[in-house]
């Protein structure tokens, strides 16, 4: 059959002939780029797909087993030295137990971005709201937080309060404060990420 | 699949689980410790004893604590951070924890010590209640590893009171 075709073809080029063999070609041609490229392409972008929503979930399970909206912090200042030093990173906790001097605690103060983390020396627990009034201090400060409140605050209340640290890391938190510092480095090893993915061969 | 980038991140993953596993196991060997700390405090002088001008009543103490806790110290504690809180209940606070005195203790060949002096934190109540007040002086310390899980106990004292009139 295709031996009749192919004479007749070259025998009698026709229009209609013409036509259907260049049909022919641009199916052909259409079909190898899909067949090859397509799939490659869509192949890496469920692999890229897989990666970051695989550590997203993992994110959110902490917060979720932590109780706390931040569960990994990183340590920026010198005010807990020498125990905590710059670029450690602090696990956090927030159970149900009541806050006690002692505790280090991580808390927001209204105005600032950053929160704190610091060590708990005074409670002050209400008899009646079990409502809790604390005093926090860095331990390498000469003076306690008050001067770090908001205005006319004079203490830390549960709510301020994101989680105790339970456990701690040295130095690992190192990359979080260069990314931050020298926004440059992220860029760059976003891109060079970026770049290794695309030419990957698998 | 022999490449030099493929050889790196190999190696690159199997350093770091490496190093994560150790961490962990030298955070679990703390567990395996069990320490037996001892102290005392006395109250050698109630310096004065006076309601502020805000209505809370402030107190100034001389105190000399002395305590051994060597027995905390473990190869992966990096410092042991203690405290001294005076602790008692008035009408409105079911607790009230006031940190009088703190330290830092970075070895173990200072982990038995004593001092003698006022203490470092205002002792400043809630309101009037301290006069002729029954507390608790209870020592607290918080262990800080070299890596891994924190831990923290305390060692209740009990007995002590305030003068029953200003001074």
């Amino acid at each position: 059959m295709i031996f009749i075709f192919h004479i007749f073809l070259h025998t009698h080029p026709s229009e209609e002939a013409k036509k259907k063999k260049k049909m022919e070609w641009i199916r052909e041609g259409v079909d190898s780029i899909k067949s090859i490229q397509l799939r490659q392409t869509l192949s890496q972008a469920v692999n890229l797909g897989l990666i970051l929503t695989s550590a997203l979930i993992i994110w959110k399970g902490l917060i979720c087993i932590t109780g706390s909206e931040s569960p990994v912090v990183v340590v920026l200042s010198e005010s807990m030295e020498p125990g905590f030093q710059r670029g450690d990173i602090l696990f956090l906790h927030m159970s149900k137990d009541p806050l006690r001097a002692g505790e280090i605690v991580v808390f927001n103060v209204d105005g600032r971005d950053i929160p704190i983390v610091h060590r708990v020396i005074k409670v002050h627990e209400r008899q009646d709201t079990g409502e809790v009034y604390i005093l926090t201090k860095g331990d390498n400060n000469p003076k306690d937080d008050r001067v770090l409140y908001a205005q006319g605050q004079r203490w830390v209340q549960r709510y301020h309060v994101m989680g105790r640290a339970v456990g701690f890391l040295p130095y690992v938190g190192w990359m979080t404060i260069i990314m931050t510092e020298k926004p440059i480095i992220k860029y760059i090893i976003i891109g060079a990420l970026g770049l290794l993915v695309i030419t990957s061969k698998d | 699949m022999h490449s030099f980038g493929y050889r790196a991140n190999a190696l690159l993953t199997f350093a770091v689980t490496i190093l994560a596993l150790m961490c962990a196991m030298a955070s679990f060997s703390d567990n395996l410790s069990h320490p037996s700390p001892s102290s005392s405090v006395q109250v050698l002088n109630v310096n004065w004893f006076q309601k502020q001008p805000n209505g809370n009543d402030e107190v100034s103490l001389t105190l000399n604590i002395s305590a051994d806790l060597q027995s905390l110290f473990t190869w992966n504690t990096k410092q042991v951070f203690v405290f001294l809180a005076a602790e008692y209940e008035t009408p409105k606070n079911s607790l009230n924890q006031i940190s009088l005195w703190d330290g830092i203790i970075a070895s173990k060949e200072h982990a038995k010590f004593w001092t003698h002096t006022s203490n470092k934190y205002r002792f400043i109540d809630q309101g009037s209640n301290l006069r002729g007040k029954e507390f608790n002086l209870t020592l607290h310390w918080h262990v800080m590893p070299k890596t891994g899980k924190m831990f923290a106990d305390k060692l209740v004292m009990s007995g002590y009171h305030l003068p029953k009139e200003y001074r």
